[in-house]
């Protein structure tokens, strides 16, 4: 390479100097003078992502901005697809302190750990009744952490049981009534078709284990506000044998299909959609994204039940708004948070992106309805009430691997895993064992 | 010059050091304060980390529970040496050390060999040597992965042909450890070699052709000048060659995180630590993970050190 004469290295140099002093200025703006103060939300993937025109995240930001007479403006910024991945990206910036952490969507899974750690900032005490006015009680629970509100629910997920009618009748199932697991399993194994369920290494197995347990009355955390030294374990119980039982039996039979093992829920939709497909636990995303023959087929009902005549707990999944320790404004971020869940917002974003929402009288629009025919958007809010958060634990996000590495793959899953599974998380918990 | 070489080399018996000329002593006190600031920033820089690490890995800390932080002594240090991951992690790092550094030192010896000898077109050649060693680690990783890979990969295509179909075209690499480990070996075998033949290349050029001649003219075959002449002659820059791959390699990180991310038993030392540390953030038994992939890396050095003899002051000469 010619070196660059002195003058114009010199103009390279005062270029290079002039492109980081603006980069810093973008970075550094702290808005302390007139204007509309400028708010980030960290928002998870949804059907816009960054694009304001597909009626995401990204939408009401703009929506909201506008709406508020020029006090803030409201700039997303996506986070990576995988929780795990969302989770590593806010918790490092919160522990380090970024002020740039005004608003977050965070997966319930791990709000109890960032509230627990001090990261949120409180909800101001007048906005708590807003926050929680008309929701549905699982998306309050999980928003709640030691008795106090530390996050506002956003839009709340639940798991169906989705079958085809066909299939059900030949099975013969009664679906206006609840079915049991183990009805299911035989139902599969009649009619030779398959049951799609979330059993690979990851979050989703959890979700399943955890509907399985709190379905048989049992619950993985019995203290979830404990320190780890004090946490007390319910895994090794009758529920969680319950569970047990019935994750061999899926796997084992064959009615789980044939890659149970790694099937998360692209994996079981697309089996439910194949023509071995009789039935399928998933979220409500479900009916959008079936594109097997005949839709109308299709029907979803409550999740099943672990233990016949007791009713199950749905897997609740969603995500929650929280405002940052250290944003500079968070008086406006809880302002911009009320807006973004407003009745209006809640019942759009359920219809544009297919995640529905946390307040109940959205689920009385002709737009929802419209995007969740016959009936779904009735069965998604009567799941809803009866949904079970995972475990709000600060250590939910270390219990969850441990739970799923001693339960993989399922079809070694025994009466003695649920024990197993116990002491191994007790034990790394405890600093003796690695993850 | 001999003085200087002898004084740099700072290990004299008491009676020389008496002995040592002004000059010599001027000479050493000139070295100091030009090495000194930055040997003193070097210091600052490193240790404090490090004993803030070995600090922290006294203790059962998570960052996001601060109140938890409990100074458990050194059971950190009891678990990872008794938990069958460390062990399974050391294991896959070794297996990655060995076999690289064995593949590495036979090819970037045969490629030194034939730069040395290679008079037109030297220097493109030299270029084109250095090539891989100059792509980023995590671009090379992921170019292997998508290589290899049933749906974007070629490889299972050519091994199929090439074996007249003997060779599955639906091979999973990345489903095993050791079909895993192979891949990530021969990424991290393509990257670095160059590195290897550069420094081996550096060795040869310190090979007194007059005693090669010499052995040639006494009738020596290719292999006695190889293993009597060459070999021996280039010990110095041989030993600093194993001694930087070995600890490079000792810390792999990028080409399995990308490949496996650590699935089926491919986790290395290095991954573990992050994972403590990074998604668990149990900085405590991160540390703890941390400094013990530090001993290992001060053990394998002190070994090639004292054992081999490297001196790294006069790499080069014999």
């Amino acid at each position: 390479m010619k070196r660059l004469r002195p003058p114009r290295r010199g103009i390279a140099l005062a270029a290079a100097m002039l492109m980081a002093t603006t980069g810093l200025a973008a970075c550094g703006r702290s808005n302390s003078g007139s204007g509309p103060a400028h708010l980030t939300w960290y928002i998870n993937p949804d059907v816009g992502n960054a694009d304001a025109s597909k009626g995401g995240q990204a939408t009401l930001a703009k929506e909201c901005s506008d709406a508020s007479n020029g006090k803030y403006r409201i700039k997303v910024q996506l986070l990576p697809n995988s929780a795990s991945d969302q989770r590593i990206q806010l918790l490092r910036r919160l522990a380090g302190g970024d002020k740039s952490m005004d608003l977050m969507s965070v997966d319930p899974a791990f709000v109890s750990e960032f509230a627990a750690a001090g990261y949120f900032a409180p909800v101001p005490q007048k906005m708590v009744a807003t926050f929680k006015q008309d929701r549905v009680q699982s998306s309050i629970d999980a928003s709640t952490y030691d008795g106090k509100l530390m996050s506002v629910p956003f839009w709340a997920n639940t798991q169906l049981l989705w079958y085809k009618k066909s299939i059900a009748k030949k099975a013969g199932l009664d679906m206006s009534k609840p079915v049991t697991w183990d009805q299911l399993i035989k139902g599969a194994q009649q009619t030779k078709t398959q049951i799609g369920v979330q059993a690979a290494l990851y979050e989703g197995y959890s979700v399943w284990i955890n509907a399985l347990v709190t379905g048989a009355g049992g619950k993985i955390v019995e203290n979830p506000n404990a320190t780890y030294e004090n946490i007390k374990l319910g895994l090794d119980s009758a529920a969680g044998k319950d569970a047990a039982r019935i994750i061999h039996e899926v796997a084992s039979t064959g009615v789980g299909g044939p890659a149970v093992g790694s099937s998360t829920e692209t994996e079981s939709l697309n089996l439910f959609i194949s023509k071995k497909g009789g039935f399928l636990v998933n979220w409500p995303y479900t009916y959008g994204a079936y594109t097997g023959k005949d839709k109308s087929d299709v029907a979803a009902t409550m999740y099943p039940e672990t233990v016949k005549g007791k009713d199950s707990r749905p897997p609740y999944g969603g995500i929650q708004l929280a405002v940052g320790k250290d944003s500079q404004h968070p008086d406006l971020a809880y302002q911009a948070a009320a807006c973004i869940t407003n009745q209006k917002h809640q019942a759009d974003y359920m219809a544009a992106s297919g995640n529905p929402a946390s307040r109940k009288g959205a689920y009385n629009t002709a737009e929802v309805k419209k995007a969740f025919p016959n009936g779904i958007a009735a069965e998604i809010r009567k799941s809803l009430d009866a949904a079970a958060a995972r475990p709000l634990t600060p250590y939910w996000g270390d219990i969850s691997t441990a739970l799923q590495q001693t339960f993989s793959p399922p079809k070694s899953v025994t009466q003695k895993t649920p024990a197993k599974a116990q002491n191994f998380i007790l034990n790394v918990l405890n600093g003796k064992a690695l993850l | 010059m001999t003085t200087v070489a002898e004084a740099a080399k700072g290990e004299l018996t008491p009676e020389e050091q008496a002995h040592l000329s002004d000059r010599a002593k001027g000479e050493r006190r000139l070295g100091w304060r030009l090495a000194g600031p930055a040997f003193i920033i070097m210091l600052l820089v490193t240790l404090y980390p490090i004993g803030y690490a070995v600090y922290l890995s006294l203790f059962n800390y998570r960052l996001t529970d601060p109140a938890g932080k409990k100074l458990v002594w050194l059971q950190n240090y009891a678990t990872a040496l008794t938990d069958s991951l460390f062990w399974q992690a050391f294991v896959t790092t070794l297996v990655i050390v060995i076999v690289t550094l064995i593949v590495e030192l036979i090819l970037g010896m045969a490629i030194a060999m034939v730069m040395h000898r290679v008079v037109w077109p030297r220097r493109t050649l030299r270029t084109i040597v250095l090539i891989p060693y100059a792509i980023v680690t995590v671009v090379s990783a992921f170019s292997w992965k998508y290589a290899a890979q049933i749906d974007t990969g070629f490889f299972n295509h050519w091994l199929h042909t090439l074996t007249f179909g003997g060779f599955s075209e639906t091979y999973n690499w990345f489903g095993g450890r050791w079909s895993s480990l192979a891949i990530i070996c021969l990424s991290e075998i393509w990257k670095t070699t160059p590195f290897m033949s550069l420094l081996l290349l550096a060795g040869l050029a310190q090979v007194d052709s007059a005693q090669e001649e010499a052995a040639k003219v006494d009738g020596a075959t290719w292999w006695q000048r190889l293993t009597r002449v060459i070999l021996p002659n280039m010990k110095a820059a041989l030993m600093v060659a194993l001694l930087f791959r070995t600890l490079d390699a000792v810390r792999i990180y990028d080409n399995p995180y990308v490949m496996t991310g650590g699935a089926n038993k491919t986790e290395t030392l290095s991954m573990l630590v992050g994972t403590e540390t990074v998604s668990r953030v149990e900085i405590g038994m991160g540390s703890a993970l941390a400094v013990i992939l530090f001993v290992i890396v001060l053990i394998i050095a002190f070994v090639f050190v004292k054992l081999f003899k490297v001196d790294l002051t006069t790499s080069g000469r014999s």
